[in-house]
C-alpha cells in the first residue's frame, strides 16, 4: 500500500493555494489531516499529481465569537475543537460529537474543514453542521462565497465546492444559552463510522420545544437534515406521539446502504433510534 | 552455617523457577523497541517482493503482460506461473496432502490470489510497477456457498484433479470434494437415538474468521550462489518444518539452509504454513542473487494468508428425560477454499474435531466431515486454538445448551449431570481419545460459587418478567461454558506433518561459571519463552532463571523441533526441557558425589544442589558442580555438563475450564454489553501465573472478537468483504471487557512436570460463553439457536424476528 | 516516472536534528524506519486503524503510516527509542508495562507506549475509563488491554509520587 508519486506544496497564504489548485486543476487535491486522503492515495484509488499541503496557512487556523457566530478556521483539528473552551462553553456539542470521531491520533490531524470538505457519508461533523445550520466560506479564484451546510453535499463525494476552492471556515450561529443538544452515534467500535448517528439542537420554554434541529449522519449518500422531523418537533412538549411521528419522518428520509454495519432496514431504524435517544438526552439538557 | 548464608527460602525465591510471577525477559528490549522482527532486518542489496493478484473469485488467466511494469527503473524481474515452472515450482504441497498455486497457473481460485511476483529496489517501485502490469481474465461462475458445492452443476474448481476421485484422505464422491472423515460406532449411535426419549438437532455454524497478528506474514531470502547457501528470516511459528519443506522443494541439501525466526509479532496459527509469498521470495533471490525481502499487508493477510473455522456442524444429542446423555451425532461440512491448505497434523484431515463429545461422559458417539473445495482463500488455520478444537468445543457447549432448553433443565446442571467423574480418569472417548486427568465437579462448582451462579439466574427472571411487562428493553443472558481441550501435539502414533513426527526439543548447556544457553525447537510468538523456559530449568537445576538464555528460532543452532502452536509448547518442549534438565541433574549428583567423597545414594537435592543425607551442611551448589563438571570431572567421567532431549509425547494433554459470561442485550439496538467474564483454567501445573493470566487475558479477547463479529465474508461474486481493520473486528481497550480469571489445579498424570498448556483454552471456551450468553438471553423469547457473530444487527434482526419490537 | 524532485526536509527525532532528501510520497514511517534506521515503530495495518506506527509530533501522537514525511518538516519527534530515561533506565511507563505484563509479542509495545506518553502528558492521573479511551487507537492483540491499562495505571502513580499496589496476576 504505496502511494503514488505526486508534487508537493506548501502554501503559506489561501491565495497561494488557490492558484495552485487554480493552475493543476483536476490533478491537484488539497490535503489537510490526510486520514481521509491518504488511505485512498495508499490504495491508489486517489492520485492527485500535486498534492497541496494547507498546514502551514495560518489564516485557517483558530477560531473566534464574532457577533452571534462562532468561526472556525478549516484547519481547526478535532483535537483542538475537543479542547476549546470557547466551544465548550457555547458549543458543547461540538466536543460531544468530535470525541466520537475515529481515534485520538486520529483528532489530532483531522481537521474540520477537510472533515466537512471531502464529502465522505461516514464522516460526523457534516450531519452536525447540518443540524446547527452552519454556513462553509469558500475560497476560490473569484473571492469568497459562503454555501450552508444545508444545501452543501451532492452525493458522496460530491459537494458544491468546485475543484479550484477550498473551504477556509466554518461559521456557526450560536445557539442560545440553556439549550439542550446530543450527539448519538451507534458504531462497531471506536474508529468506525456510524452505522447511523443522529444530531439534536434543541431550546426549551418551560415543557413547550421552541425550536428545534435534527440531522443524520451515514444513513445516505449525504448528511441529512431531517427538515420534517424538526418541524414536527418543533412547539411539541416532546410527547410520546410526536417522537414517534418524528421519529417516523426521519427515518423516512434515510437510504442506506447495506454494509458490514448492517442492512439498510437496519440502518434506518437505527437513525430513528438515535435520534429518539438523542432527543431525550438533549431534552433533559435543555430543561437542566 | 553463619547468619549470612541465605535460608532455604531465600534460596528458592533467587531461583524464579516454576510458580513463580517472574517479570519477562523480553520486555527489556520489547519496551525500548529494540525487539528485531523479519521487517526490521535489511542486507546489502536487498530486494522487494510483491504481488499482482487477482480482482476476481474464479477466472482463467489468460494473458499477463508485464512490459511496461519492466521499463521502470529499479523494477528487476516479474516472475510468473510459467517462471515457476522452470524450477518445479509453480505449485506446492500443503500440509493437508493438496497441492496449491505458488502463483496462477492458468486460473484463479479466490479474490487476491497470487497472479504475479513483481521484484524491484524497493517496496514503492514494486507497488509502481503492479499498477502497469496488464493481465487478462476470463471470468467463471463462482462458488461462494459450500452447501453447494457439491450438486451436480457445481463448476469444477479444481480442473488438475479431474477424474482424481482418491484424494489424500480417501474416495472423493465430487468434483470439488475433498474428504470424508468418520470416527465413531454409527450403528450403535443409530440405535441410542432410535431409543432415545429426547432428542436435539441443530445445525449450528462457526463462521470465517482469520488469526490476524499484528505482525503479518513477511521473509526475508537471500541465496548465497557462491556456497550454494540459502538463508530464509521469515515470521514462522515452525522454522525447521520450514526449513525441511525448503528443502524438499528446492532441493537445496537442508544443511544449507538457514532458517531464522526472529521475533515474531505474534502468529495465532497464522504463521504455521507455507505461502506463496516465501517461496517466491526463495526463487527470487536465486534468479536475482540478490535478498529478496516480502512484507504482506493488511488487505493480503486477512484476504489471502490463512483463514480460520468456516465449519457447518449438524449436531444432534439423545437423552434420557432426567438429561443423561446417550449418544452423540455430527455431521461438519468443512469449507476449505480453493485449495486443502489446512494446517492439520498430516494424518488427521479434520484435526482433533473428535473431541466433540468434550466434557461428557457419551457412552457412543458418531462423527462424519466432509471438505469441500469453494472459491475462497485456502486455509483452516487452528486460530488459536489446537486443530479444529474450538469448532468442537463450540459445537458440543452449544449443543448442550439446546438440550438444556429443550428439556428445561439449566445449562449449569446438565452439564455437572453428565460430565466425566474424577475417577473415571484416564478416560476412554466414545471418539477415540483418552483424556488424562480432569476434575470437572470441582471446578465447576468453585465458579458457580464465585459468580453466584443461581442468584444470576434469578435476576435473569426477574428481569425477563420485568421485559415481558414492557418495563425495560434490557435482557440478560448468562452464558456457560465447560470445554475439554485437547493439545499437545503429539505422539509419533499418530501425530506428523508431511512425515515429521510431531516430538519437540531442548537442549540446555551449562558453562564452567554456572550460567546457561537452553535452545529449543519451539518458538514463540509472544507467549514468553525466554522467561518461561528458563523457570523450569531453574527448577529443576536448581541455577536462578536470570542466569539462564533461553534462545529459539534458529534452525542452524537449535535442536529440531516441531514448533509453537496448538498449544503444544509446554506439553511437548517443556517435558524436553525437564527431561534434559534431569539428565544434567543426574550427572552432576555423581560429579557432587566425586567432590564430597560420598556415593552418589548418599546424596539428596535440595533446591540448588547436592547435599549429603543427613547432614544438610555437606553439599555443593550446581555452580560449584559446574565448575568442576569442566574442570575436575571424576575419573572416568568425560568433563562438561550439557544435554539434548528429544520427547516424544506418550499422550495429548487436555486442559479444561468452566467460563462464564454474563451480559446484557438492548433489544432496540442489538448492542450486548459484557457486564461480567469469569473464567477458571485448569491447565494442570502452572509455571508461571502471570503469564498464565495474560494468556487468558489475550485469547478472551480475541474469543469476545470472533463470537461477537469478527468474520471474514463474502458476497455472491466472491468478493471478499471488510478485508481491513475497519471492518474486520478487533476489539479496541473500549470494546473489550473486563476479565476475571480463577484457577483448579489438576497435574497432568504423563508429562514431567505436570503441565498442560493453556495459551487457547481461552479462545476455545471464550467462543461458546459469548455465543450461549446471546443464545441464552434470548431463549425466554422461543428462540433456539442463533448463528454467529453476534454483532449488533444480527442480533437486532433476532429480536425483531422474536416479535420483541412489538 | 521518478522524475520527481526530492525535497529536503529537516526534523528533530529523538533529540536529534537529522536533515534528508526524500521523495515527496514517502510515508513518516519508512522515513524512520528505513532512513533512519528507528524499527520500534512497527506497520501493522497501514489504514491508520491499529497505532502500532505510533509516534509523538510536537507533542501529539501520530500514526506515522497516514502521514508523508514532508509533513513532518521542521517537527520534534519522539519515538520509542527515546522514550527511555536519560541515564539509559526504563521509564516509568516501559517499566510499568514490563512490572504489568502488558505485552507479550511486543509488536504493539512500541506505539502504545508512545501513545500512553502523550496521553499522561494531557492527562497526568487517568482514570481506568480515560485510559481505556486514549489508547483506543491502538489494537493489541495479546493482551486484551487488562495489563496495559493496569501498566499506565503504574506508571502514573510512580510519576505522581505514588506506589502503585494493584500487581499483575
Amino acid at each position: 500500500m504505496i502511494p503514488g508519486e505526486f508534487i508537493y506544496h506548501r502554501p503559506s497564504s489561501v491565495a497561494e493555494a488557490v492558484s495552485l489548485l487554480v493552475s493543476h486543476g483536476d490533478e491537484a487535491r488539497p490535503l489537510a489531516g490526510g486520514h481521509s486522503l491518504i488511505p485512498m492515495m495508499k490504495l491508489r484509488m486517489a492520485a492527485p499529481e500535486h498534492l497541496i499541503d494547507l498546514s502551514g496557512v495560518a489564516d485557517l487556523k483558530g477560531m473566534q465569537e464574532v457577533g452571534d457566530t462562532i468561526v472556525i478556521g478549516a484547519m481547526t483539528t478535532q483535537h483542538e475543537l475537543v479542547n476549546s473552551d470557547l466551544l465548550i462553553a457555547k458549543l458543547p456539542i461540538i466536543r460531544e460529537t468530535s470525541l466520537m470521531i475515529a481515534d485520538p491520533q486520529i483528532r489530532y490531524m483531522g481537521t474540520i474543514g477537510g472533515n466537512v470538505a471531502n464529502g465522505d457519508p461516514g464522516n460526523d461533523l457534516p450531519g452536525l453542521m447540518q443540524c446547527l445550520n452552519a454556513v462553509y466560506v469558500l475560497a476560490g479564484p473569484d473571492g469568497e462565497r459562503e454555501v450552508a451546510a444545508r444545501d452543501f453535499y451532492e452525493a458522496a463525494y460530491f459537494t458544491a465546492l468546485a475543484p479550484e476552492e477550498l473551504v477556509t471556515a466554518v461559521k456557526i450561529p450560536t445557539p442560545p444559552a440553556g439549550h439542550g443538544f446530543a450527539y448519538e452515534k451507534l458504531k462497531r467500535k471506536v474508529g468506525d463510522y456510524a452505522t447511523a448517528a443522529a444530531a439534536v439542537l434543541v431550546t426549551m420554554s418551560g415543557d413547550t420545544v421552541s425550536s428545534c434541529s435534527v440531522a443524520l449522519t451515514n444513513v445516505a449518500d449525504t448528511p441529512l437534515y431531517a427538515a420534517q422531523a424538526s418541524e414536527i418537533l418543533n412547539g411539541s412538549t416532546l410527547d410520546a406521539d410526536t417522537v414517534t411521528r418524528a421519529v417516523a419522518a426521519a427515518e423516512a428520509i434515510t437510504m442506506p446502504a447495506a454494509d458490514g454495519r448492517g442492512p439498510a432496514e437496519y440502518r434506518t431504524k437505527m437513525a430513528g433510534v438515535m435520534l429518539e435517544r438523542a432527543l431525550a438526552r438533549a431534552a433533559e439538557r435543555a430543561k437542566g | 552455617m553463619n547468619d549470612m548464608t541465605p535460608s532455604r527460602e531465600q534460596r528458592e525465591a533467587a531461583l524464579e523457577g516454576m510458580g513463580c510471577k517472574r517479570k519477562r525477559v523480553e520486555d527489556i528490549r520489547f519496551t525500548q523497541g529494540k525487539g528485531k522482527y523479519v521487517d526490521d532486518i535489511k542486507m546489502p542489496g536487498m530486494l522487494h517482493g510483491d504481488f499482482v493478484r487477482s480482482p476476481y473469485a474464479h477466472a482463467k488467466v489468460t494473458k499477463i503482460d508485464a512490459t511496461e511494469a519492466l521499463k521502470i527503473p529499479g523494477v528487476i524481474a516479474v516472475l510468473t506461473a510459467e517462471d515457476l515452472k522452470g524450477v518445479n515450482l509453480a505449485w506446492m504441497p500443503t500440509l493437508a496432502g493438496d497441492v496449491q498455486m505458488v502463483l496462477a497457473d492458468g486460473k484463479v481460485l479466490y479474490q487476491n490470489q497470487e497472479v504475479a511476483f513483481v521484484v524491484a529496489e524497493d517496496r514503492y517501485i514494486a507497488d509502481d510497477a503492479i499498477q502497469l502490469i496488464e493481465v487478462e481474465y476470463e471470468e467463471l461462475p463462482v462458488l461462494v456457498d459450500p452447501f453447494k458445492s457439491m450438486d451436480p452443476d457445481a463448476p469444477v474448481l479444481r480442473p488438475d484433479l479431474e477424474g482424481k476421485m482418491e484424494g489424500a484422505h480417501g474416495p472423493r464422491k465430487h468434483h470439488n470434494h475433498i474428504f470424508n472423515w468418520s470416527v465413531g460406532d454409527e450403528d450403535a449411535t443409530d440405535k441410542a437415538f432410535a431409543e432415545a426419549e429426547v432428542t436435539v438437532k441443530e445445525m449450528i455454524s462457526y463462521h470465517r474468521t482469520h488469526p490476524s497478528p499484528l505482525e503479518t506474514c513477511q521473509c526475508l531470502a537471500s541465496m548465497d550462489k557462491v556456497n550454494g547457501e540459502l538463508t530464509l528470516y521469515g515470521t514462522f511459528q515452525a522454522p525447521h518444518v520450514i526449513r525441511t519443506v525448503a528443502s524438499l522443494l528446492s532441493t537445496i541439501p537442508e544443511h544449507k539452509i538457514h532458517v531464522i525466526a526472529p521475533d515474531v509479532g505474534g502468529g495465532f496459527g497464522n504463521k504455521v504454513g507455507a505461502y506463496p509469498g516465501y517461496i517466491c521470495s526463495i526463487v527470487a533471490s536465486i534468479v536475482t542473487g540478490q535478498p529478496v525481502k516480502w512484507v504482506e499487508d493488511r488487505m493480503e493477510n486477512l484476504s489471502t494468508t490463512s483463514f480460520a473455522r468456516d465449519y457447518h456442524m449438524t449436531t444432534e444429542i439423545a437423552a434420557k428425560k432426567d438429561g443423561t446423555v446417550t449418544g452423540l451425532k455430527v455431521h461438519v461440512l468443512g469449507d476449505h477454499g480453493g485449495f486443502d491448505a489446512c494446517a492439520d497434523p498430516s494424518k488427521w484431515p479434520a484435526g482433533f474435531f473428535n473431541i466433540v463429545t468434550g466434557s461428557y461422559d457419551f457412552p457412543v458417539a458418531h462423527l462424519s466431515v466432509d471438505g469441500v473445495y469453494t472459491n475462497k482463500a485456502p486455509g483452516g488455520v487452528a486460530y488459536r486454538c489446537s486443530f479444529r478444537v474450538t469448532e468442537a468445543a463450540y459445537c458440543i457447549e452449544r449443543g448442550m445448551d439446546v438440550l438444556a432448553q429443550k428439556l428445561g433443565m439449566d445449562p449449569a446442571d446438565l452439564r455437572l449431570k453428565n460430565f466425566i467423574k474424577a475417577e473415571q480418569f484416564p478416560y476412554n472417548s466414545a471418539l477415540g481419545w483418552e483424556y488424562d486427568s480432569g476434575d470437572y465437579h470441582t471446578a465447576m462448582h468453585k465458579a458457580m460459587d464465585a459468580i453466584d451462579y443461581r442468584g444470576l439466574r434469578e435476576e435473569q427472571k426477574a428481569k425477563q418478567e420485568a421485559f415481558k411487562r414492557g418495563e425495560t428493553r434490557e435482557i440478560m443472558g448468562i452464558g456457560v461454558c465447560f470445554f475439554t481441550e485437547i493439545v499437545g501435539a503429539g505422539p509419533s502414533k499418530n501425530c506428523d506433518i508431511l512425515g515429521v513426527a510431531m516430538f519437540d526439543s531442548a537442549e540446555i548447556r551449562i558453562h564452567p561459571t554456572g550460567s546457561v544457553i537452553s535452545r529449543m525447537g519451539s518458538k514463540s510468538q509472544g507467549q514468553g519463552h525466554e522467561t518461561t523456559w528458563a523457570q523450569i530449568i531453574a527448577t529443576e537445576i536448581g541455577i536462578p532463571a536470570a542466569d539462564i538464555m533461553v534462545e529459539e528460532g534458529d534452525t542452524d543452532t537449535a535442536p529440531y523441533g516441531l514448533g509453537t502452536y496448538g498449544s503444544r509448547s509446554t506439553p511437548v518442549a517443556g517435558a524436553a526441557i525437564a527431561l534434559a534438565a534431569r539428565k544434567i541433574r543426574a550427572k552432576a549428583q555423581m560429579i557432587a558425589a566425586h567432590m564430597l567423597e560420598v556415593s552418589e545414594f548418599d546424596l539428596e537435592w535440595d533446591i540448588d544442589g547436592f547435599q549429603v543425607k543427613g547432614n544438610p551442611e555437606a553439599r555443593k551448589s550446581m555452580k560449584e558442580i559446574a565448575w568442576a563438571a569442566y574442570n575436575a570431572p571424576p575419573p572416568g567421567i568425560e568433563p562438561g555438563l550439557e544435554a539434548v532431549s528429544y520427547y516424544d509425547p506418550p499422550n495429548m494433554t487436555y486442559p479444561f475450564g468452566a467460563y462464564f459470561c454474563v451480559m446484557d442485550i438492548d433489544v432496540d439496538t442489538g448492542v450486548a454489553k459484557t457486564r461480567r467474564f469469569y473464567a477458571l483454567d485448569d491447565c494442570g501445573t502452572r509455571i508461571n501465573p502471570m503469564i498464565i493470566e495474560g494468556q487468558v487475558h489475550g485469547g478472551l479477547t480475541e474469543a469476545f472478537a470472533i463470537a461477537m463479529g469478527q468474520e471474514i465474508s463474502y458476497d455472491e461474486m466472491g468478493n471478499v468483504m471488510g478485508a481491513s481493520f475497519m471492518d474486520f473486528f478487533l476489539p479496541t481497550a473500549v470494546e473489550t471487557p473486563h476479565w476475571e480469571t480463577d484457577h483448579t489445579v489438576t497435574p497432568s498424570p504423563h508429562h514431567p512436570i505436570g503441565a498442560k498448556g493453556v495459551g487457547e483454552s481461552p479462545n476455545v471456551g471464550g467462543v461458546p460463553a459469548f455465543s450461549n450468553a446471546v443464545n441464552d438471553a434470548f431463549g425466554f423469547l422461543g428462540s433456539t439457536h442463533i448463528q454467529m457473530p453476534h454483532d449488533a444487527w444480527r442480533v437486532w434482526q433476532v429480536a425483531k424476528n422474536l416479535g420483541a419490537h412489538g | 516516472m521518478s522524475e520527481i524532485e526530492q525535497i529536503p526536509v529537516t526534523m528533530t527525532v529523538n533529540g536529534k536534528k537529522v536533515q534528508r532528501f526524500v521523495e515527496p510520497r514517502t510515508l513518516l514511517i519508512h522515513f524512520l524506519r528505513e532512513d533512519l534506521n528507528l524499527t520500534g515503530p512497527h506497520i501493522g495495518c497501514e489504514t491508520s486503524h491499529c497505532g502500532a506506527c505510533t509516534v509523538d509530533m510536537n507533542g501529539m501522537s501520530v500514526k506515522s503510516c497516514t502521514l508523508f514525511a514532508a509533513q513532518a518538516n521542521n517537527a520534534e519527534l519522539t519515538t520509542i527509542e527515546g522514550m527511555a530515561n536519560a541515564d539509559g533506565t526504563l521509564s516509568a511507563l516501559q517499566e510499568g508495562f514490563r512490572q504489568m505484563h502488558g505485552l507479550q509479542c511486543g509488536f504493539c509495545t512500541p506505539g502504545m507506549i508512545t501513545r500512553a506518553h502523550t496521553l499522561l502528558q494531557e492527562n497526568p492521573d487517568p482514570t481506568e475509563e480515560e485510559i481505556r479511551f486514549g489508547i483506543a487507537g491502538n489494537l493489541c492483540r495479546c493482551t486484551g488491554y487488562q495489563n496495559i491499562v493496569k501498566a499506565i495505571q503504574y506508571a502514573a502513580a510512580k510519576l505522581n509520587g505514588r506506589d502503585y499496589q494493584e500487581a499483575a496476576e
